[in-house]
């Protein structure tokens, strides 16, 4: 028998992994069939329980809003405020975690087997870590949150240089503009993306090298054994649906209300729950379009067009504005990052309740509860890269992209509002009333060519959406159907619809707040699961080094 | 007249495709050709095989046992689609030039509604393929 040659696709021979012997066999627990001409695979409690829980939590939504507004509405900032310790000091372990495993000889073991080689290119690869799960971010918050931090929340006690009555404090400025920006950053660099980095090394681990299937349950093999096939991990996974699931719908709505208000701001496009429902099934539409179309042919794509189009904007925004500031606010605010981390990260003892818990304690419970949505998108698009380059990848890199992102929108904002204050929109809808959806486009109406940027920036906005929306769709997929990336076509669909179709009727029966705080929540618990990964990643990367040698 | 003949196989499934598998052997047997069976995966793990590496084992085997079974020429052909359920089309379509194919056979259902918002792959790679394609109606 004669093999044949293997084709450009086809990776060189895996070498040796140390697979884990388990006498599971994936989709044994799946229901095959159709329903009329549709095929469907899913796997049987996972499926069924998610779906039904999604439904069941809607309709209570609709059904007793103000109960619902009132339960979740206090469980969120309850948990931020009281847990803030437990947030920080975990999010702590998982940079250290990932720094020390950098560093350690197990960097050196590759995902996928020692011969094993990317599935995709750098660019390829990058665009998609940052379309899943951060751009949406970046759009909202990149204005916003630095012009907050060094004019209001005062992290760490540092004065606002904004006096009540609107004059600028002189001797307070320096010092707000440092912390404005690098306050900002512990938010969007090392932290965010080591949360993401622990889920997606732990997935990637046990899927590429010891053969388990890919969903979060698999992580769970060195703790629980042969437990993980049952309800320890049918409960895992079906957390795991149910946050991404209504993660995604409650970020579609609020998104849908967003692009509006922008339509409205720039173009007087009214501002009603029509264009907001018109909006959700328009991105909706995309995202399906991007789903049928696969992950090379939809989802990398729009993923690479959109970092296009936001490089662009970047450069823009850092040529038009005030270029030598921008770049010295970025030194500096890197250089205030480094020396305050120890500060800002501190859990305990903190007097700037407004910021640690406002902020970083919500943050940290919100990128959690992302996480197996994120973390499991990038461990399958990460495969042939060692430990070592997967987290340089995953952690630092990514991190100072957005630093640099946030210092050149948070720092051409910080400089209209300082330089001056009386005709800054920016001032006018972030300090003098919060109107946190306006701030991108008031920071671009200061920058010529502002009709142009702000219609750049909807644009950018609404395809961040999609591509959510569509890696969130597959990887809910993979997970209902216990781990097979194969299951049929109608499945995805179902899926982008249904998150589509929860966002309309939250977004018209409202709920979209009470929902959004208990996905926020479910971050304590996403919390002991990802302490709980550092320790499996820690005894399958020990296992794998022993079996190679 | 041919002289490789290619054979898309689902392994997870492999029970469905008896009669395509007949048919592949007899035609292989027929003008003396080589039947090549070609299989899709992704890299995760799936219901067949825990890594691609084990994958190409368990498709190469297969030709044998098929190749046993009805006295044929055959081998194995693994190609690797990051996201097989759309993947699959193309790929198939890539190891018909790979292999040099000159006849693909392929297992297909019945057509149905569905098949008119997305088209089943024997009847998309019938659609495109330059070789000759011989769809087997499933039962």
């Amino acid at each position: 028998m004669t093999d044949q040659t293997a084709g450009p696709e086809i990776p060189t021979p895996e070498g040796d992994v140390a697979l884990i012997e388990t006498d599971y066999k994936i989709g044994q627990d799946n229901v095959e069939g159709s329903v009329g001409p549709f095929g469907f695979d899913v796997h049987n409690p996972v499926f069924l329980v998610s779906g039904l829980a999604v439904v069941a939590f809607v309709i209570y939504a609709l059904a007793l809003p103000e109960q619902a507004n009132a339960v979740f509405g206090w469980l969120r900032p309850f948990l931020t405020s009281t847990f803030d310790w437990f947030f920080l000091g975990a999010a702590n372990i998982f940079v250290i975690f990932c720094l020390l495993l950098i560093i350690s000889p197990w960097g050196s073991v590759r995902l996928g087997g020692k011969e094993a080689t990317p599935d995709y290119s750098y660019i390829g690869w990058f665009s998609m870590l940052f379309a899943a799960g951060m751009g949406i971010g970046l759009m909202f918050f990149g204005v916003l949150e630095p012009v907050y931090h060094m004019a209001i929340s005062q992290p760490l006690g540092v004065p606002s240089p904004i006096a009540a009555d609107g004059t600028i404090i002189q001797e307070n400025v320096e010092a707000a503009r440092a912390m404005g920006l690098a306050a900002t950053a512990y938010h969007w660099a090392l932290h965010p993306w080591a949360i993401y980095a622990v889920v997606a090394l732990a997935l990637a681990l046990f899927t590429f090298n010891k053969g388990l299937p890919l969903t979060i349950r698999s992580a769970f093999y060195p703790i629980f054994g042969d437990r993980v096939w049952g309800w320890t991990g049918h409960i895992i996974d079906i957390l795991a649906v149910f946050a991404t699931l209504f993660g995604l719908a409650t970020s579609l709505g609020f998104g849908a209300q967003q692009a509006n208000a922008g339509l409205e701001y720039i173009y007087g496009v009214p501002n009603n729950v029509t264009v907001q429902v018109i909006l959700i099934a328009a991105i909706t539409g995309v995202a399906l379009i991007s789903v049928l179309r696969g992950l090379d042919g939809g989802v990398k794509v729009l993923s690479e067009i959109n970092m296009g189009i936001a490089a662009l904007l970047l450069l823009f925004v850092l040529l038009a504005g005030p270029t030598v500031t921008i770049l010295s606010d970025f030194v500096s605010g890197i250089g205030t990052y480094a020396t305050e981390l120890l500060a800002l990260s501190n859990p305990v003892g903190r007097e700037d309740t407004g910021y640690s818990q406002g902020w970083t304690a919500f943050y940290w419970a919100w990128w959690i509860s992302w996480s197996p949505f994120v973390g499991m998108f990038i461990a399958r698009v990460s495969r042939g890269r060692t430990v070592r380059e997967f987290l340089i990848c995953v952690l630092l890199i990514p991190s100072l992209v957005c630093v640099l992102w946030m210092a050149v929108f948070g720092g051409v904002a910080i400089d209209q509002v300082l330089s001056d204050p009386v005709a800054s929109a920016v001032k006018a809808n972030v300090i003098d009333s919060y109107s946190p959806e306006l701030s991108l486009f008031a920071m671009l109406e200061g920058l010529p060519l502002a009709a142009i940027t702000s219609t750049i920036g909807i644009i950018l906005v609404i395809v961040f959406f999609v591509t959510s929306s569509d890696s969130g769709s597959l990887v809910i997929d993979t997970i209902s159907a216990g781990g097979k990336v194969n299951a049929p076509v109608p499945q995805r669909i179902f899926w982008c619809t249904f998150e589509g179709a929860v966002a309309i009727v939250l977004l018209v029966g409202g709920g979209l707040g009470a929902l959004q705080a208990m996905v926020i929540s479910t971050g304590l618990l996403f919390t002991i699961v990802l302490l709980l990964m550092c320790f499996a990643i820690f005894r399958g990367l020990v296992h794998e080094r022993k079996e190679a040698k | 007249m041919y002289s490789k003949i290619m054979v898309p196989v689902d392994l997870a499934h492999a029970g469905r495709l008896d009669k395509a598998l007949q048919t592949a052997a007899d035609l292989a047997n027929h003008y003396n050709a080589e039947a090549v069976y070609v299989g899709v995966t992704a890299t995760t793990p799936s219901t067949v095989a825990h890594t691609p590496q084990e994958f190409k084992a368990k498709l190469n085997s297969f030709a044998a046992d098929e190749a046993g079974k009805h006295g044929h020429k055959a081998s194995g052909h693994m190609i690797i689609a990051n996201d097989p359920t759309i993947d699959v089309d193309n790929a198939l379509m890539r190891a018909v030039g790979e292999i040099g194919a000159d006849l693909v056979v392929m297992a297909s259902h019945v057509p149905n509604l569905a098949d008119y918002v997305w088209p089943s792959n024997g009847g998309q790679v019938a659609s495109h393929s330059k070789a000759s394609v011989f769809i087997v109606r499933a039962g």
